[in-house]
């Protein structure tokens, strides 16, 4: 058990490409928090400084007490997990859990002992035997989580480890990992790219994006109060519907002139971004906005209407009880559901 | 519909009219085994000469049919002490092939995939290089640098040695290269999955790459062993002691025997020795073939 301290960590590629931009940020003990960002962000590289599988550049990386920029990966008690498993084709099962402990130089019998337990864990007792090729996908992630949890590691590192198995293996795995984390009550990172795991898995969110941290936070934070308009498109699906307006006069005006109610200005004035999620706006005949439905996308729970609001993209989820047409309907805003953001920066206002 | 018809028609065509003959697939047979039988042939007739007595061959040249003195000429080749000394039999110098082919094979497995390790996983200031400089080795073949590698040898006293016979034979570029490009497909993760899990290089080398590489050790091993026995310039050039002589330097060595004498050269020996010759090498190949191809074609498991 042990917390993850970054001070000020950067990296920088041989060739001066900065990969990651000077971070600091605690992981509490116990906790999992879910780095995320699109490809090429620099979470993985993160995850990886974290493991000891890349040079840190600058800054100091501590695991519990304990500085480990020039700690051996092998001495720095972690365990990870890949996004292809990295399982050892010609081991068995029982062996690939088992070889971490056999070079610590654990005893045989203790290291059955907790393999046997692990597999118990994970309800892979019966194929202790097989080669990982002869496992499903499903399978070999349990095996490589296996392989993970008997060394019994500070620290559980993933790098998209879900994302080679289907959707529905996916649901289904992303809530053992997370009952699994909550009851070994092991620290844990987790990089993804699917902002769904990030919001279902994470007990914290850190929000990457070309190698800067946007936003550090809970789920519920960083969805209600995302603190940039990447964050706000990036979290949440569909993304949040984002306008360009123009602030003055205590109030917020489209493009097209429209006013928008709700919008806290606070003495801003000239461009900014208007963000609204597409569940905070809903039909009403004597609403604020119109709005131009095209086209009707069938998601089952609710519906997705896409169209325009003053001549930009625009989306609007209703639940699926609520019939829908395409055409021109009006629009209520829910209250204090409306983000401001910077246009230029896009920081949150 | 029409596709469907038209198959039945043609599956019970058979039993009345002839199956048309493809002429390509004739041409295509035609030429396979002409290369089979230029191939075979020689071998089917020194296989029947080695059955034959000396004189008749010596008259006659080297016989289709089969004669009596198989049994004969086996025991001979293999049994007969022979050579100027008296030293050396066919089972010695089986021995000896053994040993030149096995020892070329492992040692060139050796140094190749250590070299293809030190390549790929260790950031070496000239690695890309090292690794070229050992490529165009390709073109340097024993041969060409015959005379310096002979002095060299003799230099360090180790002509007539098995170490002398074996060591200039092993540093090799063809399973270096080999390696290396297997080596390069093995997968990033594994090993920094093998280096969180605490194996140094030398475990990792010997837990998981080599068990890893044994498809392509066994292809390697199979082209290196059919190399290393069929080696005829560097024995003979190493070798003076009879006693160390291979079975494809010995076949010539009766040939050659009493050629001058009065006694006929002993074809009919020379003959099965070199049946005997060609057999481990057939036999590895019969063997191994299931994991030669695995090797050369699969690249994981």
């Amino acid at each position: 058990m042990a917390q993850v301290t970054l001070d000020a960590v950067r990296k920088v590629y041989p060739n001066g490409v900065e990969a990651l931009e000077a971070s600091s940020f605690t992981v509490p003990d116990g906790e999992l928090v879910v780095l995320v960002g699109p490809s090429g962000c620099g979470k993985s590289t993160l995850l990886r400084m974290v493991a000891g599988l890349e040079e840190i550049t600058e800054g100091d990386l501590s695991i519990g007490d304990r500085v480990v920029n020039d700690v051996d990966p092998a001495d720095r008690n972690i365990a990870m997990v890949f996004q292809n498993y990295a399982l050892y084709p010609h081991m068995t099962v029982a062996r690939n859990m088992g070889y971490g402990l056999k070079n610590r130089g654990i005893p045989k019998a203790e290291i059955e002992e907790k393999v046997r337990e692990a597999a118990a864990m994970l309800n892979l007792s019966e194929f202790l035997d097989r080669r990982p090729s002869q496992l499903s996908g499903g399978q070999r992630q349990r095996v490589a989580m296996g392989r993970a949890i008997v060394r019994q590691p500070d620290l559980f590192l993933f790098d998209e480890p879900l994302s080679n198995l289907d959707a529905k293996l996916r649901n289904q795995m992303r809530i053992e990992i997370r009952a699994l984390q909550r009851r070994l009550g092991t620290t844990a990172m987790y990089v993804t790219h699917d902002q769904v795991e990030a919001m279902t898995m994470a007990d914290r969110i850190i929000v990457l994006n070309q190698g800067r941290i946007e936003q550090i936070g809970t789920p519920n934070e960083i969805y209600e109060h995302p603190a940039s308009t990447f964050v706000a498109s990036f979290m949440g699906a569909p993304p949040m519907n984002l306008l360009e307006a123009e602030a003055g006069q205590g109030r917020v005006t489209l493009a097209d002139g429209e006013v928008v109610p709700g919008a806290a200005v606070n003495g801003h004035a000239g461009k900014i971004t208007l963000g609204l999620r597409p569940e905070d706006v809903a039909p009403a005949p004597e609403g604020d906005l119109d709005f131009n439905v095209d086209i009707i996308e069938e998601l089952g729970a609710q519906r997705l209407l896409h169209g325009q609001v003053g001549g930009q993209a625009f989306s609007v989820a209703v639940p699926k009880d609520q019939a829908a047409e395409t055409g021109p309907m009006r629009l209520a805003v829910k209250p204090g559901a409306v983000h401001l953001f910077d246009a230029g920066h896009g920081r949150r206002l | 519909m029409a596709d469907i018809t038209e198959t039945r028609l043609q599956t019970k065509a058979p039993a009345r009219r002839a199956k048309k003959i493809k002429w390509e697939a004739v041409g295509d047979h035609a030429i396979l085994i002409a290369g089979a039988l230029l191939m075979l042939v020689p071998v089917y007739m020194i296989f029947a000469s080695s059955s034959w007595d000396d004189i008749t061959l010596h008259r006659e040249g080297l016989q289709f049919g089969f004669s009596d003195d198989m049994a004969n000429n086996y025991n001979a080749a293999l049994f007969e002490y022979g050579g100027f000394t008296d030293s050396v039999n066919g089972v010695t110098m089986l021995a000896n092939s053994l040993i030149l082919g096995l020892g070329f094979a492992i040692g060139k497995i050796i140094v190749g995939m250590m070299a293809a390790y030190a390549i790929v996983y260790f950031r070496l200031k000239f690695a890309t290089l090292a690794f070229w400089m050992i490529f165009t080795t390709l073109l340097l073949p024993l041969e060409v640098r015959i005379l310096p590698s002979y002095e060299v040898i003799t230099w360090m006293n180790l002509g007539n040695t098995y170490t002398g016979l074996i060591v200039p034979l092993i540093a090799s570029a063809t399973a270096t290269f080999f390696f290396r490009q297997f080596f390069r497909s093995i997968p990033e993760e594994l090993i920094e999955a093998a280096r969180i899990d605490g194996a140094g290089p030398v475990k990792f080398f010997i837990d998981i790459l080599v068990p890893l590489s044994r498809t392509m050790i066994a292809a390697m091993f199979i082209i290196m062993f059919v190399f290393g026995w069929n080696q005829y310039l560097w024995p003979t050039l190493i070798t003076t002691d009879e006693s160390l002589f291979t079975l494809v330097r010995g076949i010539r060595q009766i040939m050659q025997a009493y050629a001058d004498g009065s006694t006929t050269p002993e074809y009919g020996e020379a003959a099965a020795l070199a049946i005997i010759a060609m057999t481990p090498p057939v036999l590895i190949v019969v063997f191994f073939q299931s994991w030669f191809v695995k090797g050369l074609t699969e690249s994981d498991k």
